[in-house]
């Protein structure tokens, strides 16, 4: 029986110390007619060799590529060090710090990682996770029209955002009447002007949404648009890439007086692709919207012997205590995640992670120059970015991608389902896992798919990646 | 000590180090100075972390009987199916050709689960329980609305409810209705005749309960739901107690979450990632929350919004938290078909012997009169009065017994009570060994009182101060 440990022995004296004939007495309050005796649709068990067998062959079928997509989730190299402790069995299976005295491990952790992320951020409070970047820009949404004194329900979301996070936060805030009004991009330029913003002062919105980068990996005007957001009363919200930030200015310093709330998915901190999750949501903010937020968050106090030690705070807000009055429903986050990015903001360190995040950056750039001595590739938006490029194909783009994935290289994402006006278009990204021999090949790969040389083939069922 | 502590400007883990590279981005885009992480060796980090684990209570290491939450043993073969290199350097918008494998363990998950659950319909999108439950209340709304009805403004909860039931009610946009429970400790259903009408979008069950026991009107609960035209919401965080044995869909319910954290034993990890699936009868397939994963002549793939005209949305920027599903699949076909049931036949007995071992050592079950489920409440109520040893102290004094403590005054129904939950996964002598403690800290409790609210002395720290915690916020480190 896998995972019980019980012997004939046990179930015996078991069963006689309760006083039950056996172990079918102990359903016996379960209303007659409703055994479903069977399960015909599960498999029979395996063991674990078995298990491991068949997990390895479809693992290996998945195959091995040379991938520049990035578009929300991006190949980082994930430090040896960093899984062995976070699967630890103290790490792995233990659960939310209820019982504080015998959680000291991961509650350290947690305020570590609040000050990490606060650091990352230029904000004073942080929260101890939330699913995904996402699902964390939704909850900023909702914590922006509670903390509204004049209870707007409106939120500005440029088309700048990544067009899965506007899915996401229609689908979890519009529950709640909430409208996501929507502000169009330049076109010409990627990302947001300033002076396109409307001036009508009825706009009734609670807050505007700031990507950095944003979701073509352009820079937005974030100190600008900031100070336009504050300027018509309304919050700003920060939402961003944490690995930018080794780079790029903190929200907590955008415009006369920073970004109030920011969020993001920290997932290339240390967490790997793995087909979309679990990642890692984050959500800082100022101290004065601490009540506000939703989910754990962990603080320092004293023992009664008067030493450190960490709890859980503020637990009014939540839902085992607030009940339909709670900041969200939120409890299970993503602490296991916040154990990775910890580690890994600790073994980066700020010079480590200043050298990602620009080995990152000067790699698109010599992706994209590559790419870009070829015939008829331009890049869309000459812009500063920072890791992503947006790039016009000369051809079905659809079918160049799928080209590319037969020679074993995720070429990037097509934007035209997106937005129509870049259907000639793809989202590329290059991080510092990438060599020039990488950016070289890819380059030649497009090249023979271009000129036809080599004309495209269909998708095999099983590429490999052989260079 | 912190890790910041331990920094020195200029050290750094040199092994992780990529090539420098210049930065051509304007001046005033970027940070004056680099971000305040710490400046510490890999050995260094390595150490810090692993001395933190060593802070913590968990499955691996000991007893962990936190009543609701199904801490039951994490099998290590399902960590290492999920950390294949193939499963984890695939990108979630590659496509699905590069993903059969993936896809073909999602797709069989998606599968087991509506077998197991006897619903029509599976999604596995939601990341946590919590958002599985949101994914049930709003695919109800929209079912009600689909059919222009929109007077349903109502959701009912029972008072034994987790407290994310009427906070999802509330982010759903519905206002919540509490109904009482019976003293036998099932809901009270002349309340539930009284309070149903055409304002009720749906009732939110818990079964087996909060208090561990069955409902033993759960046919009826669904029936006078839905003769009030309301829909019916089975809340599956004790799933565990019922697995393979009886079916929400065959009970008549309309949507279950499940939190495979629980029930398929993918990790906790200090609190979190879950993944909270749900299942839906037939009418309100059309809702499910994207992406779907499909079969076509044996190719997999995600069905998306253009095929799903009528989704209740997103609930993650991608497929939710598929490392963890990953895991959950991996479980589901270690025990396979006749491990399913086993799972809910010894934690009943598990949870059975330990509440017969401690009623006859003296401890007062809160429903006596019940069998247990998987779960069973003692209060102390009776101790306390007598002792001045509340609950908590109990709990306390547990942790320098070598155990963690069961889930305290939870469900708030019962005074200082203490919510037990064994599962199937630790043996006789461990439950024993258990009670040898309780039975110990009872004798503690009547003799030296103090002891007990004292208590813990064995942990990294004694008893912290909340209060402190919460007027001096102290939420990252100033250093």
């Amino acid at each position: 029986m896998p995972f019980i440990p019980h012997t004939e022995a046990d179930v015996a004296a078991m069963l006689a110390a309760i006083g039950a004939p056996n172990i079918e007495a102990l359903f016996d309050e379960i209303p007659p007619g409703l055994d479903c005796a069977g399960l015909p649709g599960v498999p029979e068990s395996l063991s674990e060799m078995a298990l491991m067998r068949l997990a390895r062959e479809r693992a290996r079928a998945d195959g091995d590529w040379l991938n520049f997509i990035g578009a929300g989730a991006y190949e980082h190299h994930i430090p040896a060090a960093i899984w062995p402790i976070v699967t630890r069995g103290e790490f792995y299976s233990a659960y939310t710090p209820y019982q504080a005295e015998a959680s000291q491990g991961t509650l350290q952790i947690i305020y570590e990682y609040q000050t990490l992320i606060t650091r990352l951020t230029g904000l004073e409070v942080s929260n101890a996770s939330l699913y995904d970047g996402a699902s964390a820009l939704a909850e900023a949404i909702l914590m922006a029209v509670r903390a509204d004194k004049k209870n707007r329900r409106r939120v500005l979301l440029p088309a700048t955002v990544h067009p899965r996070y506007r899915a996401v936060a229609q689908a979890l805030v519009a529950q709640q009447g909430i409208e996501l009004l929507s502000l169009p991009y330049c076109t010409e330029c990627g990302h947001i002007l300033v002076e396109a913003l409307p001036s009508d002062a009825g706009l009734e919105a609670a807050a505007l949404i700031i990507p950095q980068p944003n979701f073509f990996g352009v820079l937005e005007p974030v100190d600008a648009l900031t100070d336009w957001a504050h300027a018509q009363g309304m919050l700003a919200i920060a939402l961003v890439n944490p690995m930018a930030l080794a780079l790029l200015k903190a929200p907590g310093q955008w415009g006369d007086s920073g970004a109030d709330i920011c969020v993001g998915d920290a997932q290339p901190l240390g967490i790997p692709l793995a087909s979309g999750g679990p990642y890692l949501g984050f959500m800082t903010a100022k101290q004065g919207l601490v009540r506000q937020m939703p989910g754990r968050i962990v603080g320092r106090t004293v023992d009664l012997e008067g030493k450190t030690g960490y709890a859980l705070t503020l637990q009014a807000r939540e839902q085992h205590i607030r009940r339909a009055k709670a900041t969200s429903n939120i409890c299970s986050n993503q602490g296991l995640m916040v154990v990775a990015a910890t580690i890994y903001m600790s073994l980066m360190g700020p010079q480590g992670l200043t050298r990602v995040a620009a080995a990152s950056h000067a790699n698109t750039r010599a992706l994209v120059e590559r790419l870009t001595a070829l015939p008829g590739v331009t890049e869309v938006f000459q812009q500063p970015a920072f890791h992503e490029a947006v790039l016009r194909l000369p051809g079905d783009v659809t079918e160049i991608l799928r080209a590319l994935d037969a020679r074993g290289i995720h070429g990037g994402i097509a934007l035209g389902a997106a937005y129509p006006e870049l259907s000639d278009s793809i989202l590329v990204c290059a991080t510092e896992t990438k060599t020039a021999a990488d950016l070289d090949y890819y380059a030649e790969q497009l090249e023979r798919i271009l000129s036809r040389r080599d004309a495209p083939r269909p998708c095999p069922v099983q590429p490999k990646w052989n260079r | 000590m912190l890790i910041f502590e331990r920094s020195q400007a200029g050290r750094t883990a040199t092994a992780q180090l990529p090539p420098a590279a210049a930065v051509d981005l304007p001046a005033a885009a970027l940070r004056a100075v680099p971000p305040a992480l710490p400046e510490v060796s890999e050995l260094e980090v390595v150490r810090h972390y692993t001395a933190l684990s060593q802070k913590n209570f968990s499955i691996d290491t000991q007893f962990y009987p936190l009543g609701s939450c199904t801490m039951k043993y994490n099998p290590r073969g399902s960590n290492a199916a999920a950390m294949l290199d193939g499963f984890l350097n695939r990108h979630p918008l590659a496509d699905a050709a590069s993903g059969q494998g993936f896809l073909a363990c999602m797709f069989e998950l998606q599968e087991i689960l509506k077998e197991v659950t006897g619903m029509a319909g599976v999604a596995l999108a939601p990341m946590a329980g919590a958002q599985g439950e949101f994914a049930g209340i709003a695919m109800i709304r929209a079912w009600h609305e689909a059919r222009g009805d929109s007077a349903r403004r109502e959701i009912l909860v029972p008072d034994a409810a987790h407290g994310t039931n009427p906070a999802t009610a509330s982010m759903c946009g519905y206002t919540v209705k509490e109904i009482p429970s019976t003293r036998d400790g099932n809901v009270d259903l002349e309340a539930l005749r009284a309070a149903v009408g055409p304002q009720t979008a749906a009732l939110m069950l818990t079964n087996p309960s909060t208090i561990g026991a069955f409902e033993t009107g759960i046919l009826e609960i669904q029936k006078i739901v839905h003769a009030a035209g309301g829909l019916t919401y089975y809340d599956g965080a004790n799933l565990n107690a019922i697995l393979g044995r009886v079916r929400p869909g065959d009970m008549g319910f309309d949507v279950i979450h499940m939190n495979l954290h629980k029930t398929f034993s993918t990790p906790h990890g200090g609190g979190g990632p879950g993944a909270g699936p749900v299942g839906v009868a037939e009418r309100l397939l059309p809702f499910l929350p994207i992406p779907l994963v499909i079969e076509e002549a044996g190719q997999y793939r995600y069905q998306e919004e253009a095929e799903c005209v009528q989704t209740i949305g997103r609930m993650s920027a991608f497929g939710g938290n598929q490392g963890i599903l990953l895991r959950a699949w991996a479980y589901a076909r270690l025990l396979g078909r006749g491990g399913m049931r086993r799972v809910a036949d010894y934690a009943t007995l598990n949870a059975n012997y330990l509440a017969a071992r401690l009623r006859a050592a003296g401890f007062e079950l809160a429903y006596p009169e019940r069998r247990a489920s998987h779960e069973f409440i003692i209060t102390l109520k009776k101790l306390k009065d007598a002792t001045g040893v509340s609950a908590m102290d109990f709990a306390k004094r547990l942790l320098d017994y070598g155990f963690h403590a069961p889930t305290t005054y939870f469900p708030l129904l019962v005074p200082e009570c203490l919510l037990i939950e064994p599962t199937e996964t630790e043996s006789r002598d461990t439950l024993d060994a258990f009670v040898a403690a309780m039975v110990a800290i009872k004798i503690e409790a009547e003799t030296q009182p103090d002891l007990v609210k004292g208590a813990p002395y064995t942990q990294p720290v004694r008893r912290l101060d909340d209060v402190k915690a919460a007027r001096e916020l102290d939420l990252a480190w100033k250093g």
